[in-house]
C-alpha cells in the first residue's frame, strides 16, 4: 500500500539534474512522478520510479545520496473538488501531512495525489474509513 | 597466536632504549653533533656559512647548547629560493634518495639523504611504531603516498626494520585498501587521518564492520588533527589512534610520535633538536609557552637543516611522560602559523571551523572553506558535503540542520560565514594533505 519514492539531494545549480536523470535512463527506470522541492541553494528531487530498487542502487554507486521514504499515492477524479475531498476525509485527524504533490494524467480523467504523512499507518487507517484506498505499487505503475 | 601484549611490555621493545637515555648523556651527545653538524654546514653551504659571517660566528663559538640561539634561521623560502641543490651539503655521489615536497606556491623544495641519513630515517620511524606499541608480527599497511611524498617510503621503511610485515597500499583507491585490509588480517595502518576517516565512511558503505577486523592501531599524521578527531576515528573503527609528526625539510615522518599515554609527541631528541620561538619576534620561547616549533637536525648530512622553522604552533610541555621516556614532547599541533585565516580582520583557524562542525553532527564530514572577496569585503563559506546520516527528504529538516551549522560556526568564529550544503562527493578528496581552504581572494 505504501509506495517506495526515492528523493536525491541536489544542489540548485544549472545542470544538476541532468546527471541522475541520464543515469536512470541508461538503465532503462522510468520516472513516473517527480517533483522538486527546492529553496535557494539546494533541491530535494523526490521521484517515483518503475524500478526504485534498481535507481537507488544506480545513483548510489554514483555518488549520489538517496533516501527512499514511503508516500501513498490516491487515485482521484480529476475535477473540481478531487483533492478537497480527500483532504475532508483526514480533518480533524491530527495526521500532518509533511508534504504532497500531485499529477494528472492528461488522457485521462484521474489525477493521482502522492503525500508523505508524519504517521503513514494512522493515515491509511483514516483514508481507509472514509472509503478511500490508497493504491498499491502495481497499480500505480502498471 | 601471539599473547595480546600489555603496554608495559611493549614499551621495553630493545629498538627504544635510546628513548631512556638519561638527560645529562643525552645533552652531550647533542652538542657534541650540533657541533658537527655546524662545522659540516659552515663548510659545504655558501648560504649557512655567509649567515654565519654577517653575524662574525664561527663553528668553534657554539660551546653549549644554549649557544644554539647564536645561530641564523632557516626558512622554508631558503629551500626554494636555492632550488634544486643549493642546500646540500653532500656531493652527489654520496646522496642515495631525492624527495621532493611540493611548495604552495611556485618551486617544489628537494631533499636529500646519504645513506646513513636513511638509516637515521628509518631508525627513528622505527622507534615510532615501537612506542605505538607494534612490533615484529604486526602486520602494516602503509596508505601514505609513495613517491617524491616522504610519507610513504619513510613508514615503509620504518615498520619493515621493525620486523612487521608491510603491505605498500600506497594512498588511492578506498575499496581495494579496505579488501587487503580484511583479507590480509592487517593490524596497524599509516596514513592521514583524513585518509583514514575516509576509509571509515567507506567501510561503512561496503558493510566492512572495521571494529570486526584485526586493526588496532593507526599512526596518523601529515596534516594537523584534532583531539575529538580522535575520538571519532577510536570509536568508529575501535582502534588506537597515535600522532605522528614530522616533516620533508627535516626528514620526514618520524621527527617525533606518540606513546602508549597520548601526552603529547615525543621528538627523537638525539637527532632533532626542538626549540620554541616567538613566530613573530623569532625569541625562544620556555618550556609550557605555545610559539613555533623550530628544529635542528643533529645528524643529517646531506642537507643539514638548522634552526629550521617549521611553522608548525606547538608547545615544550613541561615534565616527564609517565612511560619513562627521557626525550621531551611537544603538544600535538593543532595549527600552523601559516594556516591562519585573516578573514574581515579576525584571525580564524580551520580547526576552529572543524570543532564547530562536529559540535552539530558529532562525526565529521567533508568539507571545504571557500574565500573570496566581493566588493572589497572578504567572505568566508563553508561548504558541507550532506551524507547519507544527514540527508533527509524534508527541506525543513535540512534547512534546520544548515542553521544548526550556521550557528556553530558564528558562535565558534565570531563573524559571520555562509554555510552552504554541498552534494556528496563534490569536495575533492586527497591521498595526502586534505586541502581545506581554497583562498580566490587574491585571484
Amino acid at each position: 500500500m505504501k509506495i517506495h519514492q526515492i528523493s536525491l539531494f541536489v544542489e540548485n545549480k544549472p545542470g544538476h539534474i541532468v546527471a541522475p536523470a541520464r543515469l536512470l535512463a541508461k538503465e532503462g527506470v522510468d520516472i513516473r512522478a517527480l517533483y522538486l522541492a527546492d529553496t535557494q541553494q539546494y533541491g530535494i528531487l523526490r521521484m517515483i520510479v518503475s524500478d526504485w530498487e534498481k535507481a537507488a542502487r544506480t545513483l548510489e554507486t554514483h555518488g549520489f545520496v538517496v533516501k527512499v521514504t514511503d508516500v501513498l499515492a490516491i487515485f482521484v477524479p480529476d475535477r473540481p473538488g478531487g483533492l478537497a475531498d480527500v483532504l475532508e476525509a483526514l480533518d480533524g485527524s491530527g495526521i500532518n501531512i509533511e508534504y504532497m504533490y500531485a499529477f494528472s494524467d492528461v488522457r485521462g480523467d484521474q489525477a493521482i495525489l502522492i503525500f508523505r504523512f508524519a504517521d503513514m499507518d494512522a493515515a491509511i487507517a483514516r483514508l481507509q474509513a472514509a472509503g478511500i484506498n490508497p493504491l498499491a505499487s502495481e497499480e500505480l505503475l502498471k | 597466536m601471539n599473547a595480546v601484549l600489555e603496554s608495559s611490555d611493549v614499551d621495553c621493545h630493545p629498538v627504544s632504549a635510546p628513548d631512556y637515555i638519561p638527560v645529562a648523556q643525552l645533552c652531550e651527545i647533542q652538542l657534541q653533533r650540533l657541533q658537527t653538524v655546524v662545522t659540516r654546514a659552515w663548510q659545504q653551504v655558501e648560504l649557512f656559512r655567509s649567515r654565519m659571517q654577517e653575524r662574525s660566528l664561527a663553528p668553534q663559538e657554539i660551546r653549549s647548547l644554549e649557544d644554539i640561539r647564536k645561530l641564523p634561521f632557516t626558512a622554508k623560502s631558503d629551500l626554494r629560493d636555492t632550488y634544486p641543490f643549493g642546500l646540500f651539503a653532500s656531493p652527489m655521489k654520496d646522496v642515495v634518495r631525492l624527495h621532493v615536497s611540493s611548495g604552495t606556491t611556485g618551486k617544489p623544495i628537494v631533499v636529500a639523504y646519504t645513506k646513513q641519513d636513511v638509516d637515521v630515517w628509518t631508525s627513528v620511524m622505527v622507534r615510532c611504531l615501537a612506542g605505538c606499541g607494534l612490533h615484529h608480527g604486526d602486520i602494516v599497511q602503509v596508505a601514505y603516498g609513495y613517491g617524491l611524498f616522504t610519507g610513504g617510503l619513510g613508514a615503509h621503511y620504518g615498520a619493515e626494520a621493525l620486523g612487521a610485515t608491510v603491505v605498500p597500499t600506497s594512498g588511492g583507491n578506498a575499496d581495494r585498501q579496505i579488501m587487503l585490509m580484511k583479507d590480509f588480517g592487517v593490524t596497524a595502518i599509516c596514513c592521514t587521518p583524513t585518509y583514514f576517516l575516509h576509509l571509515i565512511d567507506r567501510a561503512a558503505e561496503l558493510g566492512v564492520e572495521l571494529k570486526e577486523l584485526p586493526l588496532r592501531a593507526g599512526v596518523f599524521g601529515a596534516e594537523p588533527w584534532t583531539e575529538s578527531m580522535r575520538k571519532h576515528i577510536e570509536s568508529m573503527s575501535r582502534i588506537e589512534a597515535f600522532d605522528i609528526y614530522g616533516l620533508s625539510e627535516i626528514i620526514g615522518p618520524g621527527v617525533g610520535c606518540e606513546c602508549r599515554y597520548h601526552q603529547g609527541l615525543h621528538i627523537f631528541e638525539d637527532h632533532f633538536y626542538p626549540e620554541i620561538v616567538d613566530p613573530v619576534t623569532g625569541e625562544p620561547l620556555p618550556d609550557g609557552n605555545e610559539g613555533e616549533l623550530v628544529l635542528t637536525t643533529l645528524s643529517k648530512q646531506a642537507m643539514p637543516m638548522v634552526r629550521y622553522r617549521t611553522r608548525d604552533i606547538t608547545m615544550i610541555l613541561p615534565g616527564r611522560c609517565e612511560c619513562g621516556r627521557t626525550l621531551r614532547r611537544i603538544d600535538r599541533i593543532g595549527r600552523r602559523s601559516d594556516d591562519m585565516l585573516i578573514i574581515r580582520g579576525v584571525n580564524i583557524f580551520p580547526s576552529q571551523v572543524e570543532a564547530a562542525l562536529l559540535q552539530v553532527e558529532g562525526t565529521l564530514p567533508h568539507y571545504q572553506i571557500v574565500l573570496t572577496r566581493e566588493h572589497g569585503l572578504d567572505e568566508m563559506e563553508v561548504q558541507v558535503e550532506v551524507t547519507q546520516q544527514m540527508f533527509t527528504d524534508k527541506i525543513g529538516a535540512l534547512q534546520g540542520l544548515h542553521d544548526r551549522l550556521q550557528g556553530a560556526l558564528d558562535h565558534v568564529l565570531g563573524i559571520r560565514v555562509r554555510v552552504a550544503l554541498v552534494e556528496a562527493y563534490t569536495i575533492v578528496r586527497s591521498e595526502g594533505k586534505a586541502k581545506r581552504v581554497i583562498d580566490r581572494r587574491m585571484s
